[in-house]
């Protein structure tokens, strides 16, 4: 009973995917025929310049970043809330994502570019800024394991989370202070979200961590379930209990900071998603757990692009939409925690 | 120490550490537990109960001595090879509600699994008998979520049959139980230890439960000390008062008299 909902999960949420690529590739800005853009997409071409350029060096690039973002993201939640036990933890609310974005804005300061800019197309300039979010993540993530092992209340772990992002973006706004009208402008605007900003060029960096890393993630299935029985019993059942939270965390900081390079600090995505998955499967293995929060997490951004592109005054940013989704399904899950199994 | 004993501590020290300090709560235990046993822990809250069975699981260190089992020292083993010889029940709050009882009980193969965990159909054979044994089939494709504190209990005892260890460690299993849960679970416990050899130690603060299934216990007294044998034993000797600090309280071996 159970795998026939986990197959047409599945199968449902592979379906929307498709679906919302398709209308990401239809809708945006500029309205071009959809006999056209088949054409585009079979090699023959519009016999429109500026036809062909929309399509392939910027609808495809975009659906392919929300996608992998929004799976990135959602994974990561997942991944956080099984190590830290806690249902409301995701790399925003952690203060993850701040985390990558102070590193990213202090690169950018020191390499002298305007802070928080679009990426480059120089490789060296974007790995440097891609290092910098990484070490931004993975300090924040190692701030929260030490304070893992002192407060033991998962309330508390989220407020340190919270405390962590206001004093980041602190540190960002004191960064602001010396940085250019330029660059506050381009950071203010990189903060909004977006997922126009990996160009054809950077998509085999950006998509080739990402995929690694959620590869990665899928082996660690086993670890995972052990750790649904807490720490003591994972340990019973030969896991390493440390080694397995040091990877996990490691695969949360990459995918996070990869995101938040590229896409800006995008919020809701990574706590939200993982609960619909578990809603929707009806079950916290992660064997199950991992490809539906893939797949969900990668319809759910698509969905923030289309209504992102969709308004004809103008892109609304990532940022303005991922709460109008996220925070009811969080609100229904703290409103109905006795009534969900995963919190029994 | 018997050639049943297939877990030995050789002066044993138990305690916690404070900061750069340690402190012993129980000092050179020489204890063994042999197969086909099923032995009590007993002792006052805050005697140790806990933190001698976390440093038998090397959930804590010991801070003297040493725990041999199958003749090696349990320390050194590998954490694979100690999930195959202990197995555990402890009163953890765990978060798998969305897990059936199946899956809950499949997580005891990951001991004999391979990297990624996958089960071929002798494991699931495995955790099928262990959810029999366990007295929890009925219950296989349940919730974990929707079980009384009583199935969950069983649960976890299945849990532990499907590690398929000759050791079994349960940290207060009927703490929370209601009384015919308490019997059932400690029936369960005994005819485990009785009829598949396993050694099984329970940590519990009910007395006369223990006093009416197990075959041996180790009090911990009021100073300390660790005092085994027999139940029969223990209680004609007058040790069963040593575990209270009011020495009012005395224990009437004619307890031990009623039956069910």
């Amino acid at each position: 009973m159970t795998y026939r909902r986990y197959t047409v999960t599945l199968v449902v949420l592979t379906l929307m995917l498709v679906l919302l690529a398709l209308a990401c590739l239809a809708f945006g800005s500029v309205d071009i025929p959809a006999g056209r853009i088949v054409d585009i997409l079979s090699g023959k071409g519009s016999g429109n310049k500026a036809w062909d350029i929309i399509i392939l060096q910027s609808r495809i690039p975009m659906i392919a970043t929300a996608a992998l973002a929004g799976a990135a993201l959602s994974i990561s939640g997942l991944l956080l809330q099984t190590t830290f036990n806690n249902p409301l933890a995701g790399p925003s609310i952690l203060g993850v994502s701040s985390g990558a974005g102070l590193g990213v804005a202090i690169v950018i300061l020191a390499l002298g570019g305007s802070l928080g800019g679009l990426l480059g197309e120089n490789l060296g300039s974007y790995m440097a800024i891609l290092v910098g979010a990484l070490l931004g993540a993975g300090v924040v993530l190692a701030v929260l394991i030490a304070f893992s092992a002192i407060v033991r209340s998962n309330t508390m772990l989220l407020i340190i989370g919270i405390l962590v992002s206001y004093l980041t973006s602190s540190v960002v706004q004191l960064l602001n202070s010396v940085a250019t009208e330029e660059g506050v402008h381009n950071y203010v605007a990189w903060g909004f979200g977006n997922f126009s900003g990996v160009s054809v060029s950077q998509m085999p960096v950006y998509a080739g961590i990402i995929i690694l890393a959620l590869i990665a993630s899928a082996l660690m299935v086993k670890p995972l379930n052990a750790m649904l029985l807490g720490t003591r019993y994972a340990r019973n059942l030969g896991v390493n209990v440390t080694r397995s939270r040091n990877i996990l965390l490691l695969i949360t900081g990459v995918l996070t900071a990869v995101v938040t390079a590229f896409c800006g600090p995008i919020g809701f995505i990574g706590l939200a998603v993982p609960h619909i998955a578990r809603l929707s499967l009806g079950t916290s293995n992660h064997s199950r757990l991992i490809p539906a929060t893939i797949l969900a997490g990668a319809d759910i951004a698509l969905l923030c692009a289309l209504v992102s592109v969709v308004n004809p005054h103008g892109i609304i940013p990532i940022n303005a939409i991922t709460p109008i989704i996220g925070v009811p399904i969080i609100l229904y899950i703290i409103l109905n925690r006795r009534r969900i199994q995963y919190f029994n | 120490m018997t050639d049943q004993s297939i877990l030995t501590t050789h002066d044993l020290t138990v305690g916690y550490r404070n900061g750069s300090q340690q402190v012993a709560l129980l000092n050179n235990l020489n204890l063994h537990l042999d197969k086909g046993k099923l032995v009590a822990l007993l002792g006052q809250n805050g005697a140790g109960k806990s933190t001698l069975l976390r440093a038998l699981t090397c959930d804590a260190p010991a801070l003297g001595g040493y725990i041999e089992a199958e003749g090696k020292e349990i320390s050194s083993m590998s954490q694979k090879d100690r999930s195959r010889l202990i197995g555990l029940v402890s009163t953890e709050r765990i978060q798998a509600g969305a897990l059936t009882v199946t899956e809950l009980v499949g997580l005891g193969r990951q001991p004999h699994t391979g990297f990624l965990g996958r089960m071929d159909d002798e494991d699931r054979e495995i955790v099928r008998q262990a959810m029999a044994d366990a007295g929890i089939i009925g219950k296989a494709d349940s919730y974990v979520a929707s079980l009384s504190d009583g199935e969950r209990q069983k649960a976890m005892v299945a849990k532990a049959l499907a590690q398929q260890t000759p050791i079994i460690i349960l940290d207060e299993p009927t703490a929370f139980l209601d009384v015919a849960s308490r019997i059932e679970t400690m029936r369960l416990l005994q005819t485990l230890a009785h009829e598949r050899g396993k050694a099984v130690l329970l940590s519990s603060h009910d007395i006369s439960q223990s006093l009416l299934l197990a075959d041996e216990l180790w009090l911990i007294t009021t100073d300390r000390q660790v005092l085994t044998g027999t139940t029969r034993d223990l209680v004609d000797s007058g040790a069963m008062d040593r575990i209270f600090n009011n020495r009012d309280i005395h224990f009437n071996s004619k307890i031990l008299d009623y039956s069910f």
